[in-house]
């Protein structure tokens, strides 16, 4: 498992490189990110009369309306191959719990108290299962929120339920979007250039995911 | 009416009382339904229909003699016939069923789109469907499954209680056809004593002891009121609601969850930003030269 996951050095630093995402996943990673952020404004804009100007931002209300559905397909989608392609990468590891016990030090950055971490964190491990159960929640009620017309006036009283439950669904994952985004950007350099070109340099992930370091480049420590 | 729109009610920058305040007599408009009366003539439907420019769509035959199950988007007036067994025999009950105009009304406090729904002074709920975006969160907020859509325009519909022609000063286009004076337009004081008159009538000189008046305090009262043979039993009216309010979570999606959802972003967005001033970026550790 070594070699083919070296890549060429960087002109700058001349640090060998690692391949952290395939295209196709980075691909997935920011279709889904667009879905994302088009159904976060759109959605925005339908929670609460401050934001409704995002509306016309987003292609006039009558639009988004119509199109809020259909990206939220694609954006269900993409969470549905990237679960396929990730779950085994998500998978909880035993290093995990003491990562989660730590959790504080970890924000503090004294990191030197962390466990070493396989491909993703278990930090970045609860924000995909976050995202992944929210995405099926948001599915399903947006479904039916899709054709309230073809719902049965028996089961009307179901609409306001649902109703609710989809927009404190989407709160909770923009709580985790803005930790992400957040974390991605900002705390570890490096991250964002890892999803838009692929690479991670050797000393990032040995610093970030020592596990994943040593399992694709056969070496210890 | 016509004046009311244009009364002054408060005045800026203005010492004292407001000239010509409760000059004019403050009123709401109010639909007044006598069910005992009704004789299931649907009058009031060709009327409606007639007024608002719609044809004559399609009915439904259910073995009854109700016009379709239940109002359409270009069908907003409906008279819903059902048959009740009573200790007297046998009761055919008749109710117009259309838009009871709520003072507070959950269609207009679920809806997200600007301008959509409006509220006069005068009670009157009206849809401007230019603004509106076919969400049908009006329809999650209504007790009173009113709002229909539309699948052609992707807009819903629903009566106006005729707000062009009362703008005008007459009387609704239900109201004007209905033959045997059981439908009444007026105040709402007005009609709510009319109503009243007439149910204590109905105790007094009939068999109907439980007779009463309809305008249910769950949305805050109506701008469409019921006389009933038995106000006990709404439901068996064609279904209308015993105890109508909007719905427990529209009313927590748009009061407690909007709070929270907006104060909780800010509060996100500002935190990571204040952690990002606190603690930075994380470091990678670039000592440890790597072997080759």
């Amino acid at each position: 498992m070594s070699g083919s996951t070296l890549v060429r050095p960087t002109a700058v630093t001349g640090e060998e490189q690692l391949q952290r995402y395939t295209f196709v996943e980075r691909a997935y990673h920011w279709i889904n990110a667009i879905a994302y952020t088009y159904l976060l404004l759109t959605g925005l804009a339908l929670f609460t009369p401050i934001l409704y100007w995002l509306a016309y931002v987003m292609g006039g209300p009558g639009t988004m309306r119509w199109l809020h559905p259909w990206v939220g397909l694609v954006y269900a989608f993409t969470i549905w191959w990237m679960h396929g392609k990730w779950k085994r990468d998500m998978k909880a590891i035993p290093q995990d719990e003491q990562w989660n016990k730590n959790v504080k030090a970890y924000i503090q950055h004294h990191d030197e108290v962390m466990p070493p971490q396989e491909r993703f964190n278990a930090g970045q491990k609860q924000f995909w299962w976050i995202m992944f159960y929210c995405t099926f929640i948001l599915l399903v009620t947006g479904i039916i929120m899709w054709f309230p017309e073809r719902i049965p006036r028996e089961i009307h009283w179901l609409l306001p339920i649902t109703v609710f439950i989809h927009s404190a669904t989407a709160l909770i994952t923009i709580a985790a979007f803005i930790v992400h985004v957040y974390m991605s950007i900002w705390v570890t350099p490096g991250s964002t250039k890892a999803m838009i070109e692929g690479n991670v340099s050797v000393s990032w992930a040995r610093t970030h995911h020592r596990l994943w370091y040593e399992r694709i480049t056969g070496r210890k420590g | 009416m016509s004046n009311g729109l244009l009364e002054i009610k408060a005045i800026s920058g203005h010492r004292g009382g407001t000239p010509g305040k409760g000059v004019s007599r403050d009123y709401d408009v109010c639909k007044l339904v006598d069910t005992t009366t009704c004789i299931g003539c649907k009058a009031c439907e060709v009327a409606c229909l007639e007024w608002n420019g719609y044809e004559f769509r399609e009915t439904t035959f259910d073995n009854t003699y109700q016009t379709m199950p239940e109002t359409a988007w270009n069908f907003w007036n409906l008279i819903k016939f059902n048959e009740v067994e009573t200790d007297n025999g046998l009761q055919w009950l008749m109710r117009k069923d259309q838009c009871m105009h709520c003072e507070e009304p959950g269609c207009l406090i679920a809806c997200p789109a600007d301008g959509a729904i409006v509220q006069y002074t005068n009670g009157i709920v009206d849809f401007n469907q230019a603004n509106c975006i076919g969400c049908q969160y009006c329809v999650t907020g209504c007790p009173f499954n009113i709002p229909k859509f539309n699948a052609a325009t992707k807009k819903v519909y629903k009566c106006t209680l005729c707000s062009d022609r009362v703008g005008a000063g007459l009387e609704p286009a239900c109201i004007k056809s209905c033959p045997t004076g059981c439908l009444h337009f007026g105040s709402k004081e007005d009609m709510l004593a009319l109503a009243n008159k007439r149910s204590d009538q109905l105790k007094r000189e009939t068999s109907h002891k439980n007779a009463g008046v309809y305008d249910p305090d769950g949305v805050g009262g109506t701008h469409v009121i019921y006389v009933l043979h038995d106000k006990d039993k709404p439901e068996q009216y064609g279904g209308l609601p015993k105890d109508p309010r909007v719905p427990f979570f529209v009313k927590m999606w748009k009061g407690p969850l909007k709070w929270l959802g907006g104060v909780g972003m800010i509060a996100g967005v500002f935190g990571v930003f204040m952690h990002y001033v606190r603690y930075g970026p994380k470091e990678v550790d670039k000592q440890e030269e790597v072997k080759r």
